[in-house]
């Protein structure tokens, strides 16, 4: 429990050194007061503006209240709504939450079946294809994936919406545009991981028994295989959270990403701030449930 | 019962190439990624030559014209026009510059900082590996496309822009498996001696550490040139990577966007470059690790 304590730990400085470089790049992106005033504003007006705002002290000291003001929850007000920024992005969360969820799942459903299928006919001509889907898979851009399943099954053939969030209809060509390029780096761990598992003694030894190939392949062989999905599940998480945030804007997806576009685009630093702020500790927390999960798992692992 | 070698340099030179030769022509993915990266970059470098029209030439007689094999389209545009008239086909061909340059130039600018980095981390420890090994936690944090989202709506964006962001944003694989093998190579006897005998920490981390480092970081850097490339032209299909009138792979796909119901040839073929590009990158970094990295295990 000790390394527990210690990783948690850890995360302090992670996030301190976060809100650094979030904050020095709000900083150096200049303040907002030039957009709030209107075009005729004098230099004077300006001047007052920032002086109410707090925009003229030194770096240190708006650094040291931004921190003060995060740990009480406030993470600034959007310029653009006029409503308390992290209110806005909670908003969003469940939609970007919901998608990131449904891209998990077609990952599962393609990925569980297709790696286990390759390790156990290793070098047929399923093995070839499996292993070829997951390269296309990872070297197609997700956006022009996306744009494709529009053009096929949006356009042409009318059977999905072509953006926006509702029914159910809606969430299936975003969660296979984001799925498939998960499901091919798990596919390929699986597979990996089931080789690895059925090249160990127990498993000869339960062949051997005479037991059906299927019990062997799922009782024993998969369920050790669990233990590197899970955590490539929980450690995939950054690379998931970054592609819902381009897969929001292909679908029009009303999330998180499209909320934090839209905010880099009208420089609305108290969203960006907010954004980053809650994604970088979504990570760190699930990057914290990996490891538990990995210990949980398999006991053989134990942390100092 | 093999021949004593007595060859001197340049033959066994040659030798080891014939050797790398040899591997590469027996991987057949290896060989495809290689004529694959061979052909892009004979692409990006002859362009101006290579492309039938200039990428952007508005022809406002001949927009929306569907490619060479379809009902309407002629030889004149392959690949057909867009929405303004210019020809997709030289704007591919000259995307493909923008795509290695931003590519091929931030891998580089983040193998520069995680090359030190993790060499002087790993040599050294102490605080400044605690607080390296922090910050480059804290990076990894922050999806990339989040970060690089972040600084490129900051210092606004373009081409140089662009290479710098990506290149600041990716230091930290380097980083950590460039230390991670420091570690091990600096409890071995070589390195040990060379200390015990007074040699300067500077010259062990360059003369001895540095070379046996570095084929772990061609192999990871070959491989992140492909997901440099995708990142490249997600941002600037987001509107925040390359500005016109540079042509970019994501900028063509952006705009193609709109006109999916009418000219589907704008967003698909571009999206084709990219992935021939990237498959390619990816088959010839594989092969280099199975050729350079002899713990890989096929």
């Amino acid at each position: 429990m000790n390394y527990f304590l210690k990783r948690i730990l850890e995360i302090i400085p992670v996030l301190l050194i976060i809100t650094f470089i979030v904050f020095t790049l709000v900083f150096i992106a200049g303040d907002p007061v030039a957009l709030l005033l209107p075009e005729d504003a004098t230099t004077e007006d300006i001047a007052a503006l920032q002086a109410a705002l707090g925009l003229d002290d030194p770096f240190y000291v708006q650094y040291g209240r931004y921190v003060m003001n995060m740990l009480q929850g406030d993470f600034g007000t959007s310029f653009r709504y006029g409503e308390d920024a992290m209110l806005l992005v909670f908003e969003r969360l469940p939609a970007t939450l919901e998608l990131a969820i449904a891209s998990i799942l077609v990952a599962i459903m393609i990925a569980i079946p297709l790696g286990i299928w390759s390790a156990t006919k290793k070098n047929s001509s399923i093995d070839l294809v499996a292993t070829g889907a997951a390269v296309l898979g990872k070297a197609m851009p997700n956006f022009w994936l996306g744009i494709m399943l529009i053009l096929i099954f949006s356009v042409t053939y009318s059977i999905f919406p072509v953006s926006g969030r509702g029914s159910f209809a809606h969430l299936i060509l975003p969660a296979i545009t984001l799925g498939t390029g998960i499901a091919a780096e798990m596919t390929r761990l699986i597979r990996s991981s089931m080789l690895e598992t059925l090249g160990q003694d127990y498993i000869r030894t339960a062949k051997s028994k005479g037991l059906r190939t299927g019990i062997v392949v799922y009782k024993h062989a998969f369920r050790n295989t669990l233990v590197p999905v899970v955590t490539i599940i929980a450690l995939q998480t950054s690379t998931l959270i970054g592609g819902t945030l381009i897969t929001e804007t292909v679908f029009a997806w009303p999330g998180i990403g499209q909320l934090l576009i839209q905010a880099v685009n009208n420089r609305d630093m108290a969203i960006v701030q907010a954004c980053v702020m809650v994604i970088a500790f979504f990570v760190i927390v699930m990057n914290l449930i990996a490891d538990f999960l990995y210990q949980l798992l398999d006991p053989r692992i134990r942390y100092k | 019962m093999p021949q004593p070698s007595i060859m001197q340099g340049p033959a066994r030179k040659n030798s080891k190439l014939k050797r790398w030769l040899k591997l590469l022509f027996r991987s057949k993915t290896g060989t495809v990624g290689l004529v694959i990266v061979i052909s892009i970059v004979i692409i990006a470098i002859f362009a101006p030559w290579l492309a039938p029209h200039e990428p952007n030439v508005i022809d406002p007689v001949n927009t929306h014209k569907p490619p060479v094999w379809m009902e309407g389209g002629d030889r004149e545009n392959l690949l057909g026009t867009d929405n303004l008239g210019r020809d997709i086909l030289s704007r591919i061909i000259y995307g493909s510059q923008i795509s290695l340059l931003v590519g091929i130039s931030s891998v580089v600018l983040a193998g520069i900082i995680g090359i030190l980095v993790g060499l002087f981390t790993g040599y050294f420890g102490g605080f400044l590996d605690t607080f390296f090994m922090r910050l480059a936690d804290s990076f990894l944090a922050i999806p990339n496309i989040l970060l690089a989202l972040v600084m490129l709506g900051v210092f606004g964006p373009g081409l140089f822009t662009l290479i710098l962001v990506l290149g600041v944003t990716n230091w930290v694989q380097y980083a950590r498996i460039i230390r991670g093998e420091v570690l091990s190579i600096k409890e071995r006897d070589f390195v040990r001696a060379a200390k015990s005998i007074g040699v300067k920490h500077r010259n062990i981390i360059f003369s001895h550490l540095y070379p046996n480092v570095i084929s772990s970081f061609i192999v990871v850097a070959t491989l992140s040139v492909a997901s440099t490339i995708i990142l490249e032209s997600s941002l600037s299909f987001l509107g925040l990577g390359i500005q016109p009138p540079q042509v970019s792979w994501g900028t063509i796909l952006s705009d193609g966007r709109d006109y999916l119901a009418t000219s589907w040839w704008l967003a698909t073929f571009p999206g084709l470059a990219i992935t021939i590009t990237v498959l390619g990158i990816i088959f010839l970094g594989d092969w280099l690790r199975d050729i350079l990295d002899p713990r890989s295990v096929k």
